[in-house]
């Protein structure tokens, strides 16, 4: 559920609404196999936009300044460091790209997320997905905790009444399913 | 360490006689990305094999930036773009 939602969060901030309705268990046939339902029947999801409806809503020109945001701005980097023509160049054209990308691989974990939890199988695609999902959650809250390579040295002495060491240990968490899912593709 | 085999374009007409100094994709440090994924998108987006996404990975970890890519700017925006759709922190630059 935390996953769930943090990963909403992202395609939200992307934006896109991502959520196929699990949160409210009784939206109909969605929220009894909300994998299937998002995916294969788009009448079922009438309140969520697609990707594309989604892409179609914002601006087909894209902005050419930064975000000022810094979690969105990780999110969205700037392509040229030293010159901001060619970086406002690049993001009018690539940043929708990016944002729907962002969106669709966050869809595909609330997808093939089972809504009670348990395992999840995945093939080559949404494992692919999935590892972009999970890295744009980590750059979010990692920017937000300002995250530094020592941060489990932090995450060893930050005490539990730190509301911080909750998101400390949630990034933990989400780094070592990032890393496990590697390996797994690696084998 | 070896310098890769130049990318051969034939030129085009009314382009500048000058050879093109090549464009590059650097990515750059950061405390976020994990040293595995950061090997296996190099793995995964360059066709490279493990070793050589490795070494990159850790010419980024240990050097602050590694130029992962060369070529034409296109080719290296191409990259550029595919490589935040991972969430690493690429650049494109002329290469001096």
């Amino acid at each position: 559920m935390i996953l769930r939602n943090l990963v909403s969060q992202v395609a939200e901030l992307m934006g896109g609404v991502a959520d196929s309705g699990v949160a409210d268990p009784g939206a109909g046939p969605a929220a009894a196999d909300p994998g299937a339902a998002a995916r294969d029947q788009p009448a079922a999801g009438e309140a969520v936009p697609s990707v594309e409806e989604l892409a179609a809503m914002l601006n087909a020109a894209g902005p050419t300044s930064p975000p000022d945001d810094p979690v969105l701005a990780r999110l969205l980097p700037d392509a040229y460091r030293d010159d901001p023509e060619a970086a406002g160049e690049f993001r009018r054209y690539t940043e929708q790209g990016l944002r729907s990308g962002k969106v669709a691989a966050a869809q595909t974990v609330l997808d093939t997320l089972p809504a009670e939890g348990g395992q999840v199988r995945l093939g080559p695609e949404d494992a692919q997905a999935w590892l972009r999902a999970l890295n744009d959650v980590r750059l979010a809250i990692g920017t937000v905790l300002g995250i530094t390579e020592d941060y489990e040295d932090e995450l060893e002495t930050a005490s539990w009444a730190d509301p911080r060491s909750a998101y400390l240990e949630v990034y933990h968490w989400l780094g070592y399913l990032q890393d496990s899912l590697v390996r797994a593709l690696w084998r | 360490m070896s310098v890769a085999p130049a990318e051969v374009e034939r030129p085009e007409a009314g382009q500048d006689a000058v050879p093109d100094t090549p464009w590059v994709t650097i990515v750059w440090n950061d405390p976020i990305n994990l040293m595995s994924y950061v090997t296996y998108v190099f793995q995964k987006v360059f066709g490279y094999a493990k070793p050589k996404a490795e070494k990159l990975m850790l010419d980024v970890h240990h050097k602050g930036k590694a130029v992962v890519s060369n070529g034409t700017r296109e080719a290296m925006e191409r990259d550029a773009e595919v490589l935040h759709g991972y969430g690493l922190w690429a650049t494109v630059s002329h290469d001096r």
